[in-house]
């Protein structure tokens, strides 16, 4: 089973209906016993960092962790990669996750801000999510603030640097753009996520 | 590196797409969902829905088009039109739009923006800015700085000068600016890149030209001289002049950053 989270962090509606265009039904759910019974675990996201406290209070996030553990596959999508980092400069009193120990910061006063449109994947490592694109691959961006490229990062993005747009570390990944919204490219990544063999 | 996108806008009434000049004399164009659909095949990097007469009646029909057409489309649709509460943004986006853009709403209720932006996040906010440099029956254009933003679709002055606009929206948590120019709009003589210019240059958030284009040459300027981040079109892919696709591989091909393949 696919859970995705619903932590009333902006709309889930399109990440859901991608899934289904892809001919997979999630269970679209705010249950922490529901996530663990779950195989894969999609944590979309838009809007504010601050948002990702409800996963705490909820007992969201404890879930999480523990079904990661366990084997289960987590996919964080924009907002849902920067809550594995150690927190956002958004909201600097509301941990993340800290599956990473870096921290995500806003983009420098010398670019337009926020970062929307299509940008390019430089793929630096082998990547399961990114398995079958074509190198330089477009894909739809819209966020203020990004994780720094680090070792688990697979894709950097470059806007006034680099930064993580994927990451993988073992069943923890993520990606700061928008699947859902990457055309062609963005449905393979998401079918790429739906194949790879679950615990 | 970043992309400049280019933008295929419907303008929809009563579940049509159509196109007029200057804001009147409409012409029916067709479906809204069959055409996104075939303007993103195209090419296009970002659909626009705008409803032009946004009466209640046709509320659901639009509603109803935005459902079947976020179905079949896989990059960011944006609805614009009659949105003038929290619950109506709340209902478009519930039909599966990813941004909505606010026009007359946002100068006569301004908190609009921020309701909206705390609920949804200030990235599926647009704020649309129709602005004009010549008055109807006069042959003077004012300089950028000047221009007026009108609402209610063109048809009232509000005596605010388009750049102090731009920055109170941005400030309240507006995510983008969707600027259309009155004088081009329906014209095909190109964008105003003066104007976009100006605005560009105000805030630092994305600005989307609009009105005016015809040819490529048209949005080479728009991205070059106007510093517009996005460019958006409508009648040029309606009528088959041209898809998107061609549009960018010519604007590749003269130095512009394009998505493509596409």
């Amino acid at each position: 089973m696919i859970a995705v989270v619903d932590y009333r962090a902006g709309n889930l509606t399109s990440v859901c209906k991608a899934l289904r265009a892809l001919g997979c039904e999630p269970l679209v759910t705010a249950d922490p016993d529901a996530l663990r019974a779950a195989e894969k675990i999609i944590l979309p996201g838009v809007g504010h960092f601050a948002a990702t406290e409800r996963l705490f209070q909820s007992g969201l996030a404890a879930a999480i962790q523990q079904r990661v553990a366990e084997g289960a596959l987590f996919l964080g999508i924009c907002v849902g990669l920067q809550w594995i980092f150690s927190g956002s400069t958004e909201a600097p009193t509301v941990p993340g996750l800290n599956v990473f120990p870096e921290q995500c910061e806003r983009f420098p006063d010398s670019v337009k801000c926020p970062h929307v449109g299509w940008n390019s994947l430089d793929v630096v490592r082998p990547s399961r999510l990114l398995r079958g694109l074509t190198p330089a691959t477009h894909v739809y961006f819209t966020h203020s603030y990004r994780a720094p490229a680090i070792q688990a990062t697979v894709a950097a993005t470059n806007y006034a640097g680099d930064f993580s747009a994927v990451v993988e570390d073992g069943n923890w990944m993520a990606v700061q753009f928008h699947p859902e919204k990457s055309g062609a490219a963005g449905l393979k990544i998401l079918q790429n996520f739906l194949e790879l063999p679950a615990c | 590196m970043l992309t400049r996108r280019i933008i295929a806008c419907l303008d929809v009434t009563a579940g049509r797409v159509v196109k007029g000049v200057q804001f009147v004399g409409l012409r029916d164009a067709g479906d809204p969902a069959e055409l996104a659909e075939r303007h993103v095949q195209g090419g296009a990097d970002e659909i626009v829905f705008l409803d032009i007469t946004a009466t209640h009646e046709g509320r659901d029909t639009l509603l109803n088009a935005v459902q079947r057409t976020a179905e079949r489309i896989f990059v960011p649709l944006t609805v614009g039109g009659g949105i003038r509460t929290l619950e109506d943004a709340a209902r478009v986006f519930d039909a599966g739009a990813d941004k909505i853009s606010l026009n007359s709403a946002a100068i006569t209720q301004p908190n609009l923006i921020e309701e909206i932006g705390a609920r949804f996040g200030a990235q599926a906010v647009v704020i649309a800015i129709d602005a004009r440099r010549k008055q109807p029956n006069q042959t003077e254009v004012v300089a950028p700085e000047l221009a007026e933003v009108y609402i209610n679709g063109g048809r009232k002055a509000t005596g605010k000068r388009v750049l102090d606009w731009a920055r109170e929206a941005e400030q309240r948590g507006g995510g983008e600016i969707l600027l259309t120019s009155m004088d081009a709009d329906g014209t095909r003589n190109g964008f105003d890149c003066e104007l976009t210019a100006a605005v560009s240059q105000a805030v630092q958030i994305p600005v989307i030209a609009s009105g005016g284009a015809g040819m490529v040459d048209h949005f080479v300027d728009v991205f070059t001289r106007g510093h517009a981040d996005a460019a958006l079109a409508a009648s040029i892919f309606h009528y088959g002049m041209m898809d998107a696709r061609t549009l960018k591989e010519q604007l590749a091909s003269r130095g512009i950053s394009m998505r493509l393949p596409c």
